[in-house]
């Protein structure tokens, strides 16, 4: 074979995939659903806890309690809201609320959490010497914790913390820790009551 | 020989004298490489039934001959036969180009033990061996050479580690394509069908340069198999069943070879398993779905030829549930409970956590020889890899991945093969590379990887040099250019104060905000330079000593670079730098091998020392709406990694023989004075087996396997306060399990059966004594034991 014949094949070969080369290069370009600027939105991120009460004796006694971390895990830290001290020895109704606030208007993630209310449970600790009671049901009648009462003590300071459970057993042993599953909420307010 | 041709010249002449003919063909071969003569070949003419060989100048002559056709089939020792046919309406000289090497002649026929390049350091399994993982993943089946370890997600993700190195720092080939399957991720396994192989080399030394510039851990390449060029259609079915998982696989794979140099094959593989166990319990949703399926077909000849290939492999594979977990308490509470959080009754169901994967891999390859030169080699290439991680969801969104990445990778390689020249071959080429990443929208969840596009382009050139008949050296230099153009959304406040970037890099920052975040176009580009040197030299009792030494440099894969955010699995936040610089290392090693059946041995030292090693460490705690996170952060430091890996055989009897293998091997950070963090521990495995060709191949082993508690290791344990029970509580992360030794039997045997066919038996158990134990290169090990016993059965018939 001369040399010519013998340049002019690897030329064509090499055309030939050039073209198998860039077929491919097109068929990626087409199937691209690339979506630009369009980035996903955090659907299920949980911006803001609100835990609100009221004293049953006196409606216009609303302690808000509410955590809120515009930008989700990581970034920078949440902050806390404490609207002010409960009054001792009263009796509370709350309701707890979740939201995501990056979406406009804010999801009320609650909702979610409501209808799959047996998947999900919240739990209640405290250091101020309160009572805190979940008084609604999913409908295997185990606890949810989306509404509670909360009874005061004595006067003093201490925290809240809310834990928010996926997939706990259910039923359980009341606690947190023994209910297993993975916590989507726990955030801890200080308080006082006066 | 001289004379034996002219006698048989004389003879021939005799008997054509009685015919009307007066033609003489002249005949002269030489080598198809370097056009030497070819000396003593035999030159038959089919159509005569007559014979004659070539003399000192590779010439032969063919008198009276009659006009029509002449065939001529011409053999030699080491040589290809070939046939040629010539039409003869007179006196006729002609040039005829034979193959004389040996080594390509295996190409040709059936691939013999040959390397990547003789100087290189690597361990192979056969085919044979293979069949023994056919439904495991290939890096279970790697676990069996020594210096080879695996980082585990579970038991069925299993990423192949060689001395303490993967992902992005193992080259892993598949069929000539280097595979890009995300393999950034701890818990992204390589997406390969164990049985669509022929051959698996580990690669642990520097002739790696073809393949890439970044194998600084080392290279795995899957090889097919090589067909003898005849008319035959053989196949091969088999079947397993285990114990544990309940599950097993189905695999059939079909040849068909033509005597002109054409071959296909097909091949399909199912695999299912349910729960495994572990020794005391059910490892609940930790079931494993698999299909898979490959066609080659092509034309072989010595001169020129083809191969196309593709492979599809979609794989579901279920995670432990009790490894989702929400915060840091979760974590410490499943660190300190023991047993998992959740153990459910065994079920084939894959639920969420899972991922789903699929891989196309399709391949077009064309070769072709020039006689005195060598052999061009073109290969066109592309890889769709599409990956879902399915994690526990509120609302409606349980079917809607967390994760949702696409990445399509193409290539064009040339590579040039001289191998006209006496003592050297060179083997030159460049690359072409376009990869694209897409996350794709609508995971509700903003992505952990963000788009992507790079570009690859690298050109090489290693030579291989015949010092003398035992000693061989070579040498290779490649570089590489790449560029990496990203898009990418930033939170305002870890752009501008967390990580300093409105500072380091505002050239990337578009200055668009939205949801408090900035859209940002960060580019790379980098050059990577890397070279290897290699010995080779055979001393007596078939001795042999290699030495290698490499540079390998890798640019910064894009994990490494952009991960931002949580992951679920690790229950920790991941966190890429763009600030990374490439990594670069030396590495040395050495080998002294004994090949031999009676005893053989192989001791392998090995000592890396890795400049801007990248490592992810835990560098604290972050407070989120979920409580308490541990942030682990990429960062680089400067890493040493040396050790040594033993092998030895022996045969005890005719009948018996031992196996042994030793791997030590210490990883240090030396920027910090700590040891680097996932090293394999020391480990060695000893095994008896017997065998008996006469009863029907008759195998039975014994094999045990201890691996040490690893020692050193990095402390990053930390305190955190657990608002729950109002009390400071201990992250134990970083804390190894105790060593562990675990027995297996393995037997095997073969039944003719039908009329051609062979039948494969074989019947294993894996951990004999149902011992319950923790792998520290496994990342659930917080949450689980390892797997318990299994009886397996395996049945192949080979037709």
């Amino acid at each position: 074979m001369s040399n010519f014949k013998l340049i002019n094949m690897k030329l064509n070969t090499i055309k030939l995939l050039a073209v198998f080369f860039m077929s491919g290069l097109a068929f990626t370009s087409c199937s691209s659903d690339d979506d630009g600027h369009n980035h996903d939105h955090e659907e299920e991120l949980i911006t803001t806890v609100i835990y609100q009460l009221t004293n049953n004796a006196d409606a216009g006694d609303v302690v808000t309690l509410t955590f809120t971390d515009l930008d989700g895990e990581g970034g920078t830290d949440g902050t806390y809201d404490i609207s002010g001290p409960f009054t001792a020895n009263a009796n509370y109704a709350g309701t707890i609320q979740l939201l995501n606030a990056t979406e406009n208007p804010a999801d009320d993630i609650t909702l979610e959490v409501e209808e799959e209310a047996d998947e999900h449970e919240f739990f209640y600790t405290n250091t101020a010497g309160l009572t805190i009671t979940k008084t609604d049901v999913d409908v295997n009648n185990n606890p949810v914790g989306i509404e509670t009462t909360l009874a005061t003590g004595a006067a003093g300071t201490g925290s809240i913390t809310v834990v928010l459970k996926h997939e706990p057993t259910k039923p359980n042993d009341g606690t947190a820790a023994g209910a297993g599953g993975s916590t989507d909420v726990e955030v801890t307010y200080a308080i006082s009551v006066q | 020989m001289r004379l034996k041709a002219l006698l048989i010249l004389i003879i021939l002449s005799q008997l054509g004298f009685a015919q009307d003919c007066n033609y003489t063909f002249l005949g002269e071969l030489k080598d198809f490489h370097n056009n030497t003569p070819i000396v003593g070949a035999t030159v038959y003419m089919q159509n005569l039934d007559k014979y004659t060989t070539s003399d000192v100048d590779g010439k032969f002559k063919i008198e009276k001959l009659c006009l029509g056709e002449l065939t001529l089939v011409i053999s030699h020792v080491g040589c290809e036969t070939k046939t040629v046919t010539y039409n003869i309406d007179s006196d006729t000289y002609k040039q005829i180009a034979i193959e004389h090497h040996i080594e390509e002649l295996n190409e040709v026929t059936i691939a013999g033990n040959s390397k990547l390049q003789n100087t290189s350091i690597q361990q192979s399994i056969s085919k044979n061996e293979l069949a023994q993982y056919s439904d495991k993943s290939l890096g279970d089946a790697l676990n069996s050479i020594s210096g080879v370890t695996s980082l585990n997600t579970g038991n069925t993700i299993v990423k192949p580690m060689i001395h303490g190195l993967h992902s992005s720092r193992l080259l892993i080939v598949n069929n000539n394509v280097r595979l890009f399957d995300q393999e950034w991720g701890d818990e992204h396994a390589p997406n390969i069908d164990i049985n669509s192989g022929g051959r698996i080399d580990v690669v642990k030394g520097a002739n790696t340069l073809r393949y890439g510039s970044d194998a600084i851990g080392g290279l795995i390449l899957i090889r097919p198999e090589n067909y003898a060029a005849k008319d035959s259609l053989f196949g091969s079915t088999s079947l397993s069943f285990n114990t544990n998982g309940l599950g097993g696989n189905v695999n059939t794979e079909l040849v068909k070879t033509f005597k002109s140099g054409f071959y296909a094959k097909t091949q399909a593989s199912y695999k299912a398993f349910g729960d495994f166990e572990a020794a005391n319990y059910n490892l609940s949703n930790t079931g494993v779905k698999s299909i898979n399926t490959s066609a080659r077909f092509g034309y072989k000849s010595f001169e020129k030829g083809f191969d196309a290939y593709y492979s599809f492999v979609d794989n579901t594979i279920g995670i432990l549930s009790a490894s989702h977990i929400g915060n840091v308490n979760d974590l410490v509470r499943a660190i300190n409970e023991g047993t998992p959080q959740v153990i459910n009754d065994f079920s084939y169901d894959i639920n969420n956590p899972k991922q789903e994967i699929t891989h196309h891999l399709g391949k077009v390859e064309a070769y072709k020889r020039f006689q005195g030169f060598g052999k061009l080699t073109l290969q066109y290439d592309f890889q769709i890899n599409r990956r879902k991680e399915f994690d526990l969801r509120r609302g409606d969104r349980e079917d809607i991945p967390v994760i949702d990445l696409r990445l399509f990778t193409t290539s064009l390689q040339p590579n040039l093969r001289i191998d006209a020249l006496d003592k050297l071959t060179i083997n030159t080429g460049f690359l072409l590379r376009y990869q694209q990443n897409d996350a794709i929208s609508g995971t509700g969840v903003s992505p952990l990887i963000p788009d992507f596009d790079k570009s690859d382009a690298g050109v090489y050139a290693t030579g291989n040099y015949d010092l003398n008949h035992n000693t061989e050296i070579s040498a290779g230099f490649r570089y590489d250019f790449s560029r990496i153009e990203a898009e990418k959304q930033y939170r305002v406040t870890d752009w501008d104060d967390t990580y300093n970037y409105d500072e380091l890099f505002p050239e990337f920052n578009s200055g668009v905000i939205e949801n408090s975040r900035y859209l940002t176009y960060p580019e790379f580009t980098f050059h990577n330079v890397s070279a290897s040197l290699g010995l080779t030299k055979q001393f007596e009792n078939d001795i042999q000593l290699f030495v290698n030494y490499g540079l390998a440099s890798r640019m910064p894969n894009p994990s490494e670079l952009f991960s931002d955010g949580l992951h679920h699995s690790a229950a920790r936040i991941e966190i890429g730098k763009l600030t990374m610089q490439k990594e670069v290392a030396n590495k040395f090693v050495a080998s002294i091998e004994r090949n031999n059946d009676d005893f053989g041995f192989s001791v392998s030292p090995y000592y890396k020392y890795i400049n801007n090693f990248v490592q992810l460490i835990p560098t604290g705690t972050t407070t989120t709406i979920r409580g308490a996170f541990p942030v682990w952060e990429y960062n680089q430091v400067d890493a040493r990694i040396f050790g040594v890996d033993i092998d030895i055989n022996k045969k005890i009897s005719n009948q018996f023989s031992y196996n042994g293998s030793l791997s030590l091997l210490r990883g240090d950070n030396v920027s910090e004075d700590t040891p680097l963090i996932h090293m394999p521990a020391t480990n060695f495995s000893n095994a008896i087996t017997y065998n008996n060709k006469k009863l029907n191949q008759l195998s039975i082993g014994i094999k045990q396997h201890t691996v040490l508690q690893q020692k050193r290791y990095p402390d990053y344990n930390f305190f955190t306060f657990d608002p729950v029970l109002q009390d400071d509580v201990y992250v134990d992360i970083s804390s190894t399990p105790a060593a562990y030794t675990l027995f297996s039997f393995n037997s095997s045997a073969s039944f003719k059966v039908f009329n051609k066919s062979t039948l494969n038996v074989s019947f294993n158990v894996e951990n004999l004594f149902n011992v319950s134990y923790r792998n520290y290169l496994n990342r659930l090990r917080y949450f689980a034991d390892d797997l318990g016993r299994n009886f397996n059965i395996k049945l192949k018939l080979n037709y």
